[in-house]
């Protein structure tokens, strides 16, 4: 829907409970189509964030997805202060967002297909991975292999949580050690990379999947923009780290538009899900 | 349970007095009074004098022969590997390599490698596993090289495939954390059966100055935020990070290279010895959980964690089609 504005009225006429901007075109957009939308501006396709709720209504089947570990929570294991204690940075996300931590894991069918689904909400401190992210995933890895069903990880994540120090840094390597086992049973993992995948969860289970699939335009790289800007003291090219960067130097299969994702993760799903079972019955 | 570094049953009162015979730390308290702080830790750590993987390679292991290159793109200078004998045993080394001046540190980029790095290392990781060498490593680095042409070439990519190799390499792996654990481009080649460190080195998700930017919003909250991250040896004792630390002499490592080269052997010998004696399937499931039981959660409902229905090493034992046995 395209809004024109030939009475030169003022944005405050736009209030943003009823209106969005979109940072690509500047058009106004009115958030219950965009909502509707899946969060895609109907004028350029630039994609907004998704949060986990969204995603889930995006991917899973109507009414299929079942939550696991919904109350899992994280303690503190360093005791950890900054400006705020750590424990009431997780409170003020956790009332925020609805949910306990960056990640949400359950059952799910994707177009009838079983599936294990992990979903992570960048708003939830910024998609960080401490122990409860790492122990959901490590978990759902877990439940893939021991129901034989395919895993999808949805990522968006500024990387390992610093208020859990060395310990969330080791959720990679633990992880990662549950995809191997889920690999050598070749059972598929896909993995999709939404805005942003940056830092230890790109480093580790993100890149990882037998497919890997990105939104367009999403920020996806190992180092903040930022770190990578200082260390070579210049200015960045456009599109750099980019979704569609990281397809051009061959390190995500495809770039995938959010209204496609769900079919194209259920036909690679079921070009798999044959194989697997003929490799299943003939062992 | 299994002492990780004495490899026995664990006694009541733990077996910390058979691991100081071996030169080894496995409880903060046995360390002397008057520790450095986490800030004087990261200083001693990255110290210019203090000793780099190739000297420490020297002086350890006998005959080191290098290997280059990752066979697609470069060899990367900042990590160093190869085939040398330890006490006899012929072992695969895989290192991040500092310079010990401005000018060697610019060759070596810091200590910092870029994705053709990571991509060597796995290929001597899997040279390792397919001739049945013990692998060792010794990390130290600030981090993985963080410029656009290691984004353009995959670093994030690089790193999740070592880390993931080494979770499951059917053969022993030894770790030493010479000096700086700087992030996931220290994992990368830190997953092991036994990981130990120096005492002054330090291991960390993300440098102080990088956390300080973040949290603090100056990077002069560096010693702030390396106390609060709790990167120094006994911390990552404590929180089973590394599972034994290596004596240093008096003033630090950089003050005597061959005594420091002299407890890493003592402790590279032992370990070594012990583990090449576990059979592989029991080193590959006790590898998984030593990684697995990183965190910690809370659970208000179910009160314990539901299991799997059937644990994976369970399941690796009794079936070695999957890879289980060597
Ligand atoms: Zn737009």
């Amino acid at each position: 829907m395209r809004l024109r504005n030939p009475f030169g009225r003022k944005p405050k006429e736009f209030p943003s409970h009823l209106w969005t901007q979109c940072p690509m075109c500047g058009e106004m957009l009115f958030n219950k189509q965009l909502e509707r939308n899946n969060r895609v501006c109907q004028k350029c396709g630039h994609h907004f964030k998704l949060d986990a709720a969204g995603r889930i209504e995006l991917l899973a089947d109507p009414r299929s997805f079942s939550e696991t570990e919904a109350d899992m929570v994280s303690s503190d294991p360093l005791g950890f202060v900054d400006s705020k204690p750590y424990p009431e940075r997780i409170a003020a996300a956790q009332a925020k967002s609805g949910h306990k931590d960056a990640v949400l894991t359950g059952d799910a069918t994707i177009s009838g297909i079983p599936i294990v689904l992990a979903v992570m909400d960048f708003e939830f401190m910024g998609g960080s991975m401490g122990s409860v992210v790492g122990e959901k995933l490590t978990r759902a890895a877990e439940r893939a292999f021991a129901e034989r069903k395919p895993l999808v990880i949805v990522s968006a994540s500024g990387g390992a949580r610093m208020q859990e120090g060395t310990i969330a840094l080791m959720q990679l390597a633990k992880t990662v050690a549950a995809l191997a086992r889920l690999d050598e049973a070749r059972i598929p993992f896909i993995s999709v990379l939404t805005d942003p995948t940056t830092g230890g969860v790109l480093a580790s289970f993100a890149s990882l999947g037998d497919i890997v699939l990105a939104e367009p335009g999403a920020l996806i790289g190992f180092s903040g923009a930022r770190v990578t800007s200082e260390t070579i003291g210049e200015k960045l090219p456009k599109g750099f780290q980019r979704a569609e960067f990281l397809l051009e130097h061959g390190f995500v299969d495809q770039v995938v538009p959010r209204p496609q994702l769900k079919e194209r993760i259920a036909f690679f799903l079921n070009s798999f899900r044959i194989a697997g079972q003929d490799l299943r019955w003939s062992l | 349970m299994l002492d990780r570094i004495v490899g026995t049953r664990r006694a009541a009162e733990g077996n910390g007095h058979l691991a100081v015979e071996a030169g080894l730390v496995t409880d903060a308290t046995q360390l002397a009074a008057g520790r450095p702080t986490a800030w004087q830790a990261v200083q001693t750590a990255r110290n210019i004098t203090r000793p780099h993987a190739l000297e420490i390679i020297g002086r350890v292991f006998d005959r080191f022969q290098e290997l280059h290159g990752d066979r697609a793109f470069r060899d990367d200078p900042a990590i160093v590997g190869g085939i040398a004998e330890l006490a006899g045993r012929p072992v695969v080394i895989v290192a991040q390599q500092k310079g010990a001046s401005t000018e060697e540190n610019i060759q070596r980029n810091f200590g910092m490698p870029y994705p053709e790095g990571y991509r060597k290392a796995i290929r001597l990781y899997r040279l390792a596993e397919k001739f049945h060498l013990p692998l060792v490593t010794l990390v130290d680095t600030p981090g993985a090289y963080p410029g656009p042409e290691a984004e353009e070439r995959g670093q994030a990519e690089a790193i999740a495939s070592s880390i993931q190799l080494m979770t499951r390499l059917a053969t022993p792996i030894v770790v030493v954390v010479l000096g700086e654990g700087g992030s996931g481009g220290a994992l990368a080649l830190g997953v092991g059966d036994v990981v130990l460190a120096l005492e002054n080195a330090t291991y960390s998700v993300i440098s102080p100055e990088g956390c300080a930017a973040i949290l603090w919003r100056s990077a002069s909250e560096a010693e702030r935020a390396a106390a609060a991250m709790k990167l120094a040896g006994p911390d990552l004792l404590d929180t089973g990070v590394v599972d034994a630390l290596i004596r240093e002499p008096a003033g630090g490592a950089h003050t005597d290279h061959d005594a420091t080269a002299a407890a890493i052997k003592t402790a590279l010998v032992a370990q070594v010895e012990r583990l090449a004696r576990v059979p592989m399937a029991d080193l590959l499931s006790l590898r998984y959980e030593r990684f697995r039981a990183f965190g910690t959660i809370v659970e208000p409902s179910s009160g314990q964690a539901p299991a799997p229905p059937q644990p994976w090493w369970r399941r690796m034992l009794r079936n070695p089609m999957r890879g289980g046995e060597s």
